[in-house]
């Protein structure tokens, strides 16, 4: 078996930041990701990147060459399109395409990322519903924007999105934005994060000026979102202080913030905890990237949400710790490098506060009516969880037998979080006393043709017999 | 006293000994586990099976057989009342074999069992051309199998969901979330004391805790070894109609898609899954069923047999504490029919119940 | 002749390849991601779930969510993890599901 110092599971900003500095250090590395090319969601395919896109996206999506920049080294290998759907005992296995190979790595960092929190309002299976995100991918990834979109939900990403569609010539007819003044004043008891993260702010002022000048329409603190339409989405409908709205729409995005991939990180046994602030379970980590299990690191996004800019942080600092680890570097040059970079990280760290509170997910789709789907891939609504959570089921694994909610082929990734919120609350318990899925690989579906690839029939597996 | 009966164990066994004894009109307390209480019910394969069984004890084989003719009529009440189709298909079974010795071994085995059984065990032996008239998607490197027309299958997960409703339904109350400790017996009556609390109160006890039986047995007087025994089973997506009866490496569920079985390793109480255990699974799936290849493999568990040193159930009131009962097996799905259609006359001791006497603890006697 | 799609590409002189979905013919960008392309070329229902038949399409574009699963060359693929290749024969997932299962 082929073997390398460090696997990293995402080529996304702290993948690279951490394959860049553990390299750099003497380590050979191995960059793991499903994508075609380097660069994570927020700096999708930007090697490729026109300059139309370029205009459209602005200058945070082409910083990420900088960091993708950093790949050209010689102790790097960079494996595109490869999806990893086991890590065990330090081994790393994963298919490219049909081909599935397996590697020893001396550590593992997992750099997943975030996905966008599923927003469970009735319709939101609908086709032509997709996540604000994805309309952002597809202007990074293959330069088409999406027309005529209604935006529905809260945060700077929405604003973000919204914006990039206006300057690629298709302006959004709608922003529908959950959030309430009311948040936005909470927020401002966080008013010391809010000025050292005055850039966003600034940012985000000028976003809303653009929109307003382009005279998009924003419906602020809306409530009772539902998707409505037979075959596909035809309307948004909705309730902004005392009126009721129905617009016609067939193309919505959704966006209530993001959270910790931690399908992998779970998959390999990291505690978990239930982060309040971030709506999400968060795993165990240090502040080097170490997780409490032997080998396995974590950083960026998927080790709690802190935006691109702490994921590169997070990555270079994880890459020291790693590289200092297996005596690339010493403690000492370690301290050296990652410490400032430590200081600097909380820094930008705490503007997140203020984001939180001002822009909160839409609490109607963390604790769905009845009627929304929760499972998309089994189809089970919020009522059906209700029901089981409340009749002797011990936790979210018994109810995911009893309703098939997170057996299906997303393997849970989108309802999970959904699921214990429902139970924690049928209950009256904290979402951690309920807890999470057991995961199990395959991370992520593997064909058995390649899986069976694997298999020496000169190493069988240690059987007993038969038995009645 | 809060019960006639408490269960220790909400399992398939311990439901489905809780369903019959309701049936009885007996008060009943089920107490389950936690969260992280290992699950035999929640990872099996789903197969009502019977051929295989008792080549050694033939008594074995009966039961198995009383069981599976029980079992049509169980699933039909059972949905009649909480709406619940558990998904039952006995149309026969299929143990597929790789080489022409394993066959002729196996046959005879069966022919032996076919006669101490006075002939009612229904099996025919299929070559390679008349496997695949039955089984098209089975590939070349299968010479033959063993089609046993009283094998079939059914969802056990929604065979548990049923139990669990139909129990309380019928006014058993299922006590969730609790460990037991310990269990004892003083005027008359059993105390089962749960670790975070509650005391329960019953005339009588069963102990249907799978391997928690090492750990509560001993205190009733019970002397049966249980080991664990991990199993791990894949499931695919959802395909489209490939394999028509079970067989003892690859059922296709209700839902579409296709399971495959199933390690037995001896690795404690170790219910992970394993890289080296999901290829050979899937290497010997694809070797039986070549379209499989293709198939993407979607989810993995690992689970623990609750095996006795012969592998035959465990049925055994005991000796220092009278109204205190173990039942054990490793085939609570196959079983469940028996188990709560037949054992309630066991437990109440009416004269019409079935002769479990083979299936005591004395035979581990040293 | 533009397609019916909410989804517009920002380049299009760019080398367009023929593949077939769901029995039709389509002409799309070469190397382009494969679900953002059938999504401007108009397709709607990328697959139909297993329970209710219902559609769906495209969801997250990031891997995560498996709504954009279609059948290309026999195997089930997530759209938005493939580039688009000259002559792919990609069908909707969850078609011809009538059988022994599900039947009764």
């Amino acid at each position: 078996m082929k073997r390398v110092d460090l696997a990293v599971i995402g080529a996304g900003p702290a993948g690279m930041a951490a394959a860049t500095e553990a390299a750099g250090a003497g380590l050979r590395v191995l960059l793991l990701d499903e994508q075609r090319s380097a660069g994570g969601q927020v700096f999708r395919n930007v090697d490729a990147a026109s300059e139309v896109r370029d205009k459209v996206l602005g200058q945070d999506f082409v910083v990420g060459r900088k960091l993708t920049m950093g790949l050209a080294h010689r102790d790097i290998t960079h494996v595109t399109g490869a999806s990893v759907w086991s890590i065990e005992d330090r081994v790393v296995r994963f298919v490219t395409g049909d081909e599935a190979q397996e590697v020893c790595a001396e550590h593992v960092l997992l750099a997943t990322g975030a996905l966008e929190r599923a927003m469970p309002v009735p319709g939101w299976t609908l086709p032509g519903v997709m996540t604000a995100g994805a309309a952002q991918i597809m202007l990074k990834e293959a330069g088409i924007a999406t027309r005529d979109a209604v935006l529905v939900g809260s945060g700077p990403l929405l604003y973000l999105v919204a914006v990039q569609l206006l300057r690629a010539g298709y302006p959004p007819r709608a922003l529908v934005e959950t959030q309430t003044r009311g948040d936005m004043r909470g927020a401002l008891i966080h008013w010391r994060a809010a000025l050292r993260g005055w850039r966003y702010l600034q940012r985000g002022a000028a976003m809303l000026n653009e929109l307003r000048n382009a005279g998009i329409a924003r419906f602020v603190g809306a409530r009772e979102v539902t998707l409505l339409g037979r075959r596909r989405v035809e309307a948004v409908h909705f309730r902004c202080g005392g009126t009721v709205h129905e617009l016609a729409s067939d193309t919505v995005l959704l966006h209530h913030g993001v959270v910790p991939n931690v399908q992998a990180a779970r998959a390999v046994g990291v505690p978990h905890r239930w982060n309040n602030r971030q709506h999400a379970f968060v795993p165990e980590v240090d502040r080097w990237g170490r997780t409490p299990v032997e080998g396995i690191w974590i950083a960026g996004d998927g080790a709690g949400i802190g935006g691109a800019q702490v994921a590169e942080q997070s990555g270079r600092i994880a890459g020291w710790a790693i590289a200092q680890a297996l005596g690339g570097i010493t403690l000492e040059e370690r301290n050296a490098r990652a410490l400032p970079l430590i200081s600097k990280r909380a820094i930008e760290l705490s503007i997140r506060s203020f984001l939180e509170r001002a822009y909160p997910p839409y609490e109607a789709a963390l604790v769905p009516e009845d009627e929304a789907t929760v499972c998309r891939c089994e189809e089970v609504s919020a009522q059906e969880i209700r029901a089981a959570a409340t009749s002797g089921c011990t936790g979210p694994d018994q109810l995911k037998a009893f309703t098939r909610a997170g057996m299906g082929r997303c393997q849970g990734r989108f309802c999970g979080l959904t699921v214990t919120r429902l139970m924690a609350e049928e209950r009256g318990v904290d979402p951690d006393e309920v807890g999470y899925f057991r995961i199990r690989p395959p991370i992520k579906p593997v064909s058995l043709g390649a899986l069976a690839a694997l298999h020496d029939p000169n190493d069988p597996l240690e059987q007993v017999g038969g038995h009645d | 006293m809060d019960a006639d009966f408490a269960i220790v164990g909400g399992g398939v066994v311990g439901l489905s000994v809780a369903w019959g004894l309701l049936k009885h009109g007996q008060s009943v307390i089920v107490i389950d586990g936690t969260e992280r209480t290992p699950r035999a019910s929640r990872g099996n394969f789903g197969l009502i099976w019977v051929q295989g069984k008792g080549t050694r004890q033939p008594r074995y084989a009966a039961w198995s057989q009383q069981s599976a003719a029980l079992w049509s009529d169980f699933a039909v009440e059972l949905e009649d009342s909480t709406g619940r189709n558990v998904a039952l298909e006995q149309r026969g079974g299929l143990d597929l074999h790789f080489s022409e010795d394993s066959l002729a071994e196996w046959a005879a085995k069966y022919e032996a069992l076919k006669a101490a059984l006075g002939g009612d065990y229904p099996y025919e032996i299929l070559d390679a051309r008349a496997l695949r008239l039955e089984e098209p998607a089975i590939g070349p490197r299968v010479v033959g199998a063993l089609l046993h027309h009283q094998d079939g299958h059914a969802n056990p997960l929604r065979l548990l969901r049923a139990l669990s409703e139909d129990v309380q339904r019928l006014g058993g109350r299922i006590e969730a979330g609790r460990e037991v400790s310990r269990v004892t017996q003083g005027d008359g009556l059993f105390c089962i004391t749960c670790a975070d609390g509650p005391e329960i109160r019953a005339e009588k006890v069963v102990l249907a805790v799978g391997l928690g039986a090492a750990m509560l047995g001993p205190q009733l007087g019970f002397k049966t070894p249980v080991n664990p025994e991990r199993g791990q089973i894949l499931i695919t997506e959802k395909l489209p109609p490939l394999i028509r009866r079970p067989s003892l490496i690859a059922r296709q569920v209700n839902e579409g898609g296709v399971q495959i079985s199933a390690t037995n390793e001896r690795v404690g109480m170790d219910d992970g899954v394993t890289g080296k255990g999901l290829a050979q699974l899937a290497a010997e799936a694809v070797a039986a069923y070549p379209a499989l290849a293709r198939a993407k493999l979607l989810r993995s568990w690992g689970a623990l047999r609750v095996m006795t040193p012969d592998g035959l159930p465990v049925y055994q009131e005991s000796g220092v504490m009278p109204g205190a009962f173990l039942i054990t097996c490793h085939s609570g799905i196959t079983l469940a029919a028996a188990h709560a259609r037949l054992v309630g006359d066991w437990l109440l001791g009416r004269p019409d119940a079935p002769d479990l006497e083979v299936f005591g603890e004395a035979r581990f006697a040293i | 002749m533009k397609p019916d799609s909410r989804f517009e590409l920002l380049e299009p002189d760019v080398p367009h390849v023929a593949v077939h979905f769901a029995g039709q013919s389509y002409r799309l960008p070469e190397g382009a991601n494969l679900a953002a392309a059938l999504l401007a070329a108009g397709v709607k229902v990328f697959g139909r779930t297993a329970q209710r038949g219902v559609g769906r399409a495209p969801f997250c574009m990031m891997g995560a969510c498996f709504d954009c699963l279609v059948e290309v060359d026999g195997e089930s693929r997530q759209a938005c993890l493939m580039q688009v290749r000259e002559g792919m024969d990609i069908r909707r997932s969850g078609q011809a599901q009538e059988g022994p299962y599900e039947a009764r």
